[in-house]
């Protein structure tokens, strides 16, 4: 077999709804090929499907984030390993048994069917949020008034942080996310999260309310440092990726009028409509990272302990051994189910029953309350997120009369 | 058709639960899939197999 190494991770989009080209074409060749990293390592890179699955799934592989070695994209140079240590409590980056014993005190208050009793109190959201985006007249940004609230109201809600101090962890968001931060100012960023956080639990140590943080302090299982991560990682990871979505996924709607029009006549179209737009949009650019504990084969390819290897997302999800016929299509009737973009293996998104009800309710209500909802710039104007860690646009100006 | 569910792999996605509200739950405790229907009739024999090479954590075989 002969290897297909790429130097650098493509990461130029030609287009603002598909990955860069050259991933397909590195996935035709090879589903596991090597690549490049900022310190010389000769890695891997997965762009197959059923590849993807098998990395993520296996437990010869750990995302502390100590292991791998960095793509230049992010931060140049090499940055100490100590400053990259796990922060206990944060088990998206921790192997079991820490991982399993963190997440299972969480995994109760996320289940399908809490989330399908949050669907009234999240349409009231939605419904509020949308009288405010129609009090600016005819013309506003979606994302500041609809995509980036809805999610941004439900997560602080949940964990009963008071929406109005979310400039508290907002900007800083956006700092830790932003590929032109250095890595200090990232650091520095998050620092001020943290503090914020440990602020957060000892609020709730002494006042506890009926929210996340609360009955999970309740349960004296986590130590303080742990809950002040956990509360952490769910405030980050539950309102930047569907606010993207749903401001990404409502550009690409605009863009495929024939596509909206199916989600416009058959409401029931809505629930693989979501599921379609996350395999058609991924909204991660790249990953999840992985390195290898050990040695192991995957799909005939020798992975040697300490190997870094990067998932690709987005090619998997448009990868035709699994989505057969057109896969660079959006096709809102697809069957889309079994796409990657909440990730595979037990680091699979907590979050996303959660992000699924977000989503089909947004979408649903959006385009029932703005029949005429329009693009109110050029198309090649509205501006993408290719300086963010996650994809979608910074802005949606969107037009409508009645 | 026989489904058995392994908790202590289980990470609580919710997946077979979307699949199949019929052959699956989660426990409310720690969102570990509990099982319903251990021989699912023949109508939910395709959405057990679906459930099982969807599960994220290898929790779910069909024998
Ligand atoms: C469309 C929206 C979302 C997308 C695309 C998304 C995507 C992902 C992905 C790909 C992972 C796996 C990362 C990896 O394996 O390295 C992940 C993990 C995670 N997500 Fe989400 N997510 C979304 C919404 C949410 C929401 C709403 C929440 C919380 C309320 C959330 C909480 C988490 C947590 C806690 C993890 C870590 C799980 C673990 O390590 O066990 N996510 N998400
Ligand atoms: S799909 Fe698998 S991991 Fe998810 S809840 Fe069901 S059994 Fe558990």
């Amino acid at each position: 077999m002969t290897e297909v190494i790429s130097e650098k991770l493509p990461t130029t989009r030609q287009t603002p709804f598909d990955p860069p080209p050259e991933l397909a074409r590195i996935r035709d060749q090879a589903a596991i090929s090597r690549l490049k990293f900022a310190d010389g390592h000769l890695g891997w890179l997965v762009t197959g499907h059923h590849q993807v699955r098998e990395v993520l799934g296996s437990p010869k592989f750990t995302n502390d984030p100590a292991e791998h070695h960095l793509l230049e994209v992010r931060f140049q140079g090499e940055v100490p390993k100590e400053r990259r240590r796990i922060k206990p409590g944060m088990f998206l980056n921790q192997d079991p048994p820490d991982h399993t014993r963190l997440r299972r005190m969480l995994q109760g208050q996320f289940t399908v069917r809490r989330m399908n009793q949050l669907s009234e109190w999240i349409g009231t959201i939605v419904d509020d949020q949308l009288e405010h985006l129609r009090s600016f007249g005819g013309r506003a940004d979606l994302v500041q008034e609809f995509a980036l609230p809805v999610p941004s109201l439900v997560i602080c809600a949940l964990l009963g942080v008071d929406y109005d101090e979310r400039h508290r962890f907002q900007e800083d968001t956006a700092k830790l996310l932003s590929l032109n931060s250095t890595f200090e100012e990232a650091m520095a960023a998050m620092e001020r999260i943290e503090a914020f956080m440990r602020e957060l639990i000892a609020r709730k140590k002494a006042d506890p309310g009926d929210d996340m943080i609360s009955d999970l302090l309740a349960t004296g299982e986590p130590t303080d440092e742990e809950a002040s991560n956990m509360a952490m990682l769910l405030l980050l990871a539950g309102h930047e990726t569907t606010a993207n979505m749903l401001g990404l996924g409502t550009f690409t709607l605009l863009r495929h009028p024939d596509q909206l029009k199916i989600l416009r006549d058959e409401p029931d179209v809505v629930d693989n409509a979501v599921e379609e737009l996350m395999r058609y949009l991924s909204i991660i650019h790249f990953g999840p990272v992985r390195t290898a504990t050990e040695d192991v084969e995957i799909d005939g390819h020798l992975i040697k302990a300490g190997d870094t290897v990067v998932m690709h997302v987005p090619a998997a999800n448009r990868d035709p051994e699994k989505f057969p016929g057109n896969p660079e299509e959006l096709d809102l009737r697809r069957p889309a189910t079994g796409h990657v973009a909440f990730g595979h293996g037990i680091h699979q998104c907590l979050g996303q029953q959660l992000a699924r009800i977000e989503m089909r309710i947004a979408f649903a209500k959006l385009f029932q309350a703005f029949p005429d909802l329009r693009l109110d710039t050029a198309p090649e104007d509205v501006p993408l997120r290719t300086d963010m860690g996650i994809y979608g646009v910074h802005a949606l100006p969107v037009a409508w009369s009645s | 058709m026989k489904i058995s569910v392994d908790q202590a792999k289980c990470c609580g996605s919710g997946m077979c639960v979307l699949t199949d509200p019929d052959l699956f739950d989660q426990n409310d405790e720690d969102g570990t899939v509990v099982l319903l229907e251990e021989h699912p009739d023949a109508a939910h024999e395709a959405s057990a197999k679906e459930a099982a090479g969807l599960c994220p954590a290898g929790a779910i075989t069909i024998s």
